[in-house]
């Protein structure tokens, strides 16, 4: 079976690859270009452990074909920093302990900076609804909920 | 497995006629099914590209929403919410934020699975979609297009361009509830889509109400007018409702519910959206 | 072990007790850890497992001739491929265990136990042509009727799991074979002369569904096996070395040949103690002499890992009209799984543990079923025994008008209460729990309509056990720790503390690894709340003997005896002499060539004296009544930790714990068809809490010493899942007036005990 190839950018850069059609985009982040911080916690959109956004939108990459991304921008946990500084919301999490295992720590990252994105300000129900779909086994979500809201309103407050 | 991306509706027929040719639209349902097993397609149909089939427009007759539109965007867009409030509800109470960065509405009604969230609401809308086929296109009412659990009526090469909803006349609101046992991330155990009109003087004139997940398809409650036209809703309608409701209930008993549960909980959520969707019809 | 010269109990503390970042923040945050399906190597295979479709069927044959001819594949194995062992249950760290089960369980011999066991594995060049091979593989079965309930199970004409298990513990010996493994009994006094003098006697049986850990990270692991025999493992686990030990034995390698290293961790509860995939994909690489990678998907995970059992209890507890319980009984019958272990004896020497008795029994049975084995689940045993006791505790302060936080101070257990299962229990914080929780502005907090409140506590044990870890003082004065169990909640932070606190270096400048099975002596695992108790002790005593030694290098520095030495922050300091003379542990270490060579330090021992940690919950909840719906308003956690070394992490564990034991309350079971086939075998059906479903987890942190760790450490890891079962259900018993005394409390079920009482 040949394979399709694929153009797209991810965090900014060109890749190119090879893809199987049966592939998801999370098998090409993870299996093809070395870029596991995407985890893979269910494969069926029920954990969000594999949150990425794609053309702006937050969506699970196991529920992405990987030669659906072709020519989109792609941005995953990788992306978060840049350089040697962690973004605020990285460093909030580690400073309040918002993670144990940290297995699901990537996943809640992205979908929480596209909260943030498009909601300065969200109330704690808010954030909850909007993280429902990243399942937390550790934490009980506290302080994780806390630091997305700490972080908000340090932003605004700048 | 193979891979097309279709630019138009006819090119997408085309592909579509083939054997074990699938539909692609946003993928919450397919890739499921696909990384499941549970189906092993020869080709994939993405028919994202297709003309209008993104689309969100409004106009003088009423709404088109294009059958692939993610739900994250349709509920984005503000004049739609307020024309269907119960709508945009059902619809976004489809999976998490992720899946609503990608599931449709005509994933959501092509699945055919009895307890999808926006059916039941487009339903009590009187919503129709539009069926692009090899032919050409057709219009079809929302409820005409499940047949049973899985199953559609639509015909080799055929997949649902988009959907009408009309301009709701003033007076008019709609509401949607679905039991689950979490606050999120779960199937719909009872799904209930109620609309209803008003007139100056706060009296029913039209209302329409369709269940979910309590039959094999979504079931449009019969027998509505006699009990609310003209009326105000009382203590008394309400329970006719509720009977009403729980009648019509055919469930089956499995892991999210058992059939005397789903028949109690019809009752509940036919009664809830009718407070609901009335408090809204007369405020509107 | 520890001199009480050195605790520090009294002591002003300054980096223990602080909040500061976790050493391996940075990589968690920004996806760099490397989690145990995040490795390749080089011309790796890609392994699969072929698992039984049912739940009780015997193995007739087994034709991989086919899967074999296939291109690509590499290696099968079957159970012909694993060392068949005696009936015999042989230590591995502080478990007992039955290799004669371990590889069946890994590897299906006679018989297929339960849908998921594996039958044969493939190790191929990539995933589709194992999964091809695998469909190729032809199982011929002969199908057995199967049982699944524990009261199915008992019954004399139930089918048999295993032709040959003879109940344990039952006088006289049972003649014929039945799936009761092991009848335990604990306790002491006279509980029939106990319930006569009661006022009051409530009795009441329960019912709880089997449970899955739930971590978010699938088992996963890649096996390397060199054609001398040398094996290297990366796996996802709580104990690099039980998964030494349990790989060869079941394998025949020596424990030096296998070299495993522990991933970063997805989670375990107590799920990633055991071995399924390890042993699978070590011997498909023997064969192959291959890397090969397996990874769990999600729902392997569920059929064909370790839940935690479902139960039938019975509680009977009688009191005196002034809340002073006169006796308590219960029977407790746990699912084992298909192999017996079902952790039924912590269950019932935990279920009256938190109170002071004069007569009390717990009775528990292990009993074997088709449903996957067992393994531990956080507190294992404990929530499912406690759930019962507390429900009841709370029927009895309904009953007889008492405040419930009133009727279990009445009767809490306290520094020499003999616990019912033996010992007497030194200093615990039972009381100050509950004191804590009746002053807490929670506890009288108004309540709205439909709401009610629920109260429960819960004991755990906690356990120490073998340990090795060790420290070096680099050249430049920073510091290495070489730790031995996996950090899964933050560990390494806790580590890193005790020694720059005993140092007197910042902790920046201390870095702690987890080192692989021969860097060490054996560590048992993480788990039994042991890792900040037992690793944080050899890490405090090899780092005291670390600064022994760094004295004794500044003592021949300045030519005095060591006694003329002494230690503070983080500087030797002459003691005598006029001028204040002192030297920094920098200095020291960049003269250790000249004055002996590198410093470090080891501690290994078997770590004794852990304490118990009790806990108490407070929990509102708002119950829909026409539809049965839950939901949790307010939540309060209180616990003594001891000494919270990091309490952020302590603070973690509470409020994770309370959100475990929510779920397996409200929402989460296993649930199973007529044929024995799990049906809810994802995270969309098998309903863990989701962050909307949840308030924040308030948590009040008591600290009662224990009197064996240096800081006064207690595990505090698995208390807090205890708690919220009874808390929960006595909350909505309040609320609807009806007695709850079945888990979990999902809508359908909640609905119907209201319209059907």
């Amino acid at each position: 079976m040949s394979k399709t190839h694929v153009s797209t950018q991810i965090n900014g850069d060109s890749y190119e690859f090879l893809c199987n059609t049966q592939q998801t985009l999370l098998d090409i982040l993870r299996h093809e270009l070395d870029l596991t911080g995407s985890k893979e916690g269910c494969s069926t959109g029920d954990c969000g452990a594999c949150s990425v956004m794609m053309e702006d939108r937050l969506v699970c990459a196991c529920l992405v074909l990987g030669v659906e991304a072709n020519g989109k921008e792609i941005e995953t946990i990788e992306g978060l920093s840049s350089g040697s500084s962690l973004d605020p919301l990285q460093q909030k999490f580690i400073d309040l302990a918002a993670l144990q295992c940290g297995i699901c720590t990537p996943g809640v990252l992205v979908a929480a900076k596209a909260l943030l994105a498009k909601n300065k300000n969200p109330s704690e129900e808010e954030v909850r609804f909007w993280l429902a779909g990243n399942l937390c086994r550790c934490t009980g979500y506290d302080k994780i909920v806390r630091a997305v809201l700490e972080i908000a309103a340090e932003a605004r407050n700048t | 497995m193979d891979y097309v991306a279709p630019k138009t509706a006819m090119e997408a027929s085309e592909a579509l006629v083939q054997d074990g040719a699938f539909a692609l639209a946003g993928g919450t349902d397919l890739l499921v099914k696909l990384k499941t097993k549970f189906i092993s397609p020869n080709i994939v149909v993405d028919i994202k590209q297709v003309p209008k089939i993104t689309s969100i427009e409004e106009s003088m007759d009423g709404w088109w929403i294009g059958a692939a539109t993610p739900c994250a965007e349709i509920v984005e867009h503000e004049s739609l919410c307020q024309d269907w409030p119960g709508v945009v509800e059902a619809l976004s109470l489809i999976g998490s934020t992720q899946i609503q960065g990608r599931a449709t509405l005509g994933g959501n009604l092509c699945n055919a699975s009895p307890a999808a969230d926006s059916v039941p609401a487009l339903i009590a809308a009187n919503g129709t979609c539009v069926i692009s086929g090899q032919t050409g296109e057709r219009e079809e009412p929302i409820e005409n297009i499940v047949i049973s659990p899985g199953a559609t009526v639509l015909a080799k090469g055929e997949f649902i361009l988009g959907f009408k909803l009309p301009k709701p006349p003033s007076g008019s609101g709609d509401a949607y509830l679905r039991l689950i046992p979490r606050s999120e991330m779960d199937i719909a155990v009872v799904g209930v889509g109620t609309s209803v009109s008003v007139d100056k003087n706060k009296k029913i004139t039209s209302i329409r109400i369709s269940l979910g997940a309590i039959a094999p398809t979504q079931v449009i409650l019969d027998g509505l007018e006699d009990i609310f036209i003209g009326k105000e809703p009382d203590e008394d309608s309400i329970n006719k409702l509720v009977s009403l409701a729980e009648s019509a209930c055919r469930p089956i008993k499995d892991k999210r519910g058992t059939i005397e549960y789903r028949t109690k909980i019809a009752g509940v959520l036919a009664k809830r959206t009718l407070n609901i969707a009335y408090e809204r019809a007369t405020n509107h | 072990m520890n001199d009480m010269t050195q605790t520090n109990f009294e002591r002003a503390l300054k980096i223990v007790g602080s909040r500061p970042a976790r050493p391996d923040g940075v990589d968690k945050v920004t996806g760099r850890a490397l989690f145990g399906a995040d490795k390749s190597l080089p011309n790796m295979l890609v392994g699969r497992v072929l698992r039984s479709p049912y739940a009780h069927a015997k193995i007739l044959s087994i034709d991989t001739s086919k899967a074999e001819k296939l291109k690509g594949v590499k290696a099968i194995i079957t159970s012909v491929d694993f060392e068949d062992f005696p009936s015999e249950f042989v230590p591995n760290g502080e478990m007992v265990v039955n290799m004669k089960d371990i590889t069946r369980n890994v590897m299906a011999r006679e018989k297929v136990l339960y849908v998921g066991h594996t039958v044969a594995a493939i190790a191929a060049t990539d995933e589709d042509i194992a999964e091809q091979a695998l469909a190729l593989i032809d199982v011929k079965y002969e199908v057995l009727p199967h049982v699944l309930e524990v009261e199915d199970a008992e019954k004399s004409d139930a089918p048999l799991l295993h032709d040959d298990m003879m109940t344990i513990g039952v006088e006289p010996a049972p003649t014929s074979a039945s799936n009761v493994a092991k009848r335990v009994e604990f306790g002491f006094g006279d509980v029939e002369k106990g319930f006569s003098e009661a006022d009051l006697v409530v009795e009441r049986e329960f019912t709880t569904q089997q449970v899955h850990q739930g971590y978010i990270e699938p088992h996963a692991c890649l096996a390397s096996v060199s054609e001398d025999g040398q094996a290297e493992l990366w796996c996802t686990t709580q104990g690099p070395f039980v998964v030494r030990n349990f790989c060869s034995k079941l394998l025949g390698f020596n424990a030096a040949q296998i070299r495993v290293t522990a991933s970063e961790i997805g989670g375990g509860f107590g799920g990633k103690t055991v071995v399924y995939l390890e042993p699978l994909a070590l011997a498909l690489s023997r064969k192959s002499c291959r890397p090969v990678k397996m990874e769990m998907n999600r729902a392997e995970v569920f059929t064909a890992s370790g839940p935690t059992s479902g139960a039938k209890i019975w509680v009977k507890i009688g009191v005196k009209n002034n809340g002073q319980i006169t006796a308590g009984d219960c029977i407790l019958k746990y699912q084992a799984g298909a192999f017996q272990g079902a952790p039924v004896g912590p269950g019932a020497m935990c279920a009256f543990a938190p109170y002071d008795l004069t007569n009390v029994r717990a009775v528990g049975y292990d009993i074997v079923v088709n449903r996957p084995k067992v393994a531990a689940y956080r507190a294992p045993g404990g929530p499912i025994s406690e759930y019962g006791v507390e429900s009841v505790i709370d029927e009895i302060a309904l009953k007889i008008g008492m405040d419930p936080i009133d009727l279990r101070l009445k009767n809490a257990a306290k520094e020499g209460t003999i616990a019912p299962y033996g010992p007497k229990l030194g200093p615990i914080g039972m009381i100050e729990t509950l004191e804590a929780a009746k002053d807490h502005p929670h506890y009288s907090a108004p309540l709205g309509p439909n709401q009610a409140r629920g109260v429960a506590s819960g004991f755990w044990f906690n356990i120490g056990g073998e340990t090795s870890s060790s420290i070096t003082i680099n050249e430049d004065g920073t510091v290495g720790l070489t730790l031995g169990t996996p950090d899964i909640g933050g560990s390494r932070a806790s580590m890193a503390m005790m020694a720059s606190e005993e140092l007197g270096v910042p902790m920046e400048l201390i870095k702690p690894i987890i080192g692989d099975t021969n860097s060490l002596g054996f560590n048992f695992l993480t788990g039994g709340s042991r890792a900040t108790f037992s690793t944080g002790t050899t890490v405090v005593e090899s780092t005291r003997e670390a600064i022994g030694e760094l004295k004794k290098r500044a003592a021949l520095l300045w030519e005095v005896s060591l006694d003329q030495v002494e230690w503070v922050d983080g500087h030797a300091r002459l003691i005598s002499g006029d001028e204040p003379k002192t030297m920094s542990l920098a200095q020291i270490a960049k003269q250790a060539g000249k004055t002996g060579g590198p410093i470090m330090a080891n501690c290994s021992m078997n770590v004794t004296g852990a304490g118990p940690s009790l806990g108490t919950h407070i929990v509102d909840v708002e119950v829909d009544k026409e539809t049965g719906r839950v939901s949790i308003i307010r939540y309060t956690a209180i616990q003594d930790a001891g000494k919270a070394i990091h309490p952020a992490y302590v603070e973690g564990q509470l409020q994770g714990g309370a959100v475990q034991g929510i779920g397996w309350a409200l929402n989460e079971e296993y649930i199973y068809n007529d044929k024995g086939e799990l049906e809810n075998t994802g995270f969309l059906d098998y309903r863990i809490p989701v962050c909307s479903d949840v308030p924040m987890i308030d948590t009040v942190i008591v600290e009662v010493p224990n009197p064996n760790h240096p800081y006064g450490v207690r595990g505090v890891g698995e208390t807090p899942i205890i708690p919220p079962l009874a808390a929960i259900s006595n909350a909505v018993s309040r609320a609807t007036n009806k007695r709850f005394d079945e888990l979990p409390l999902s809508p359908p079920k909640v609905l119907a005990k209201l319209m059907h009482g």
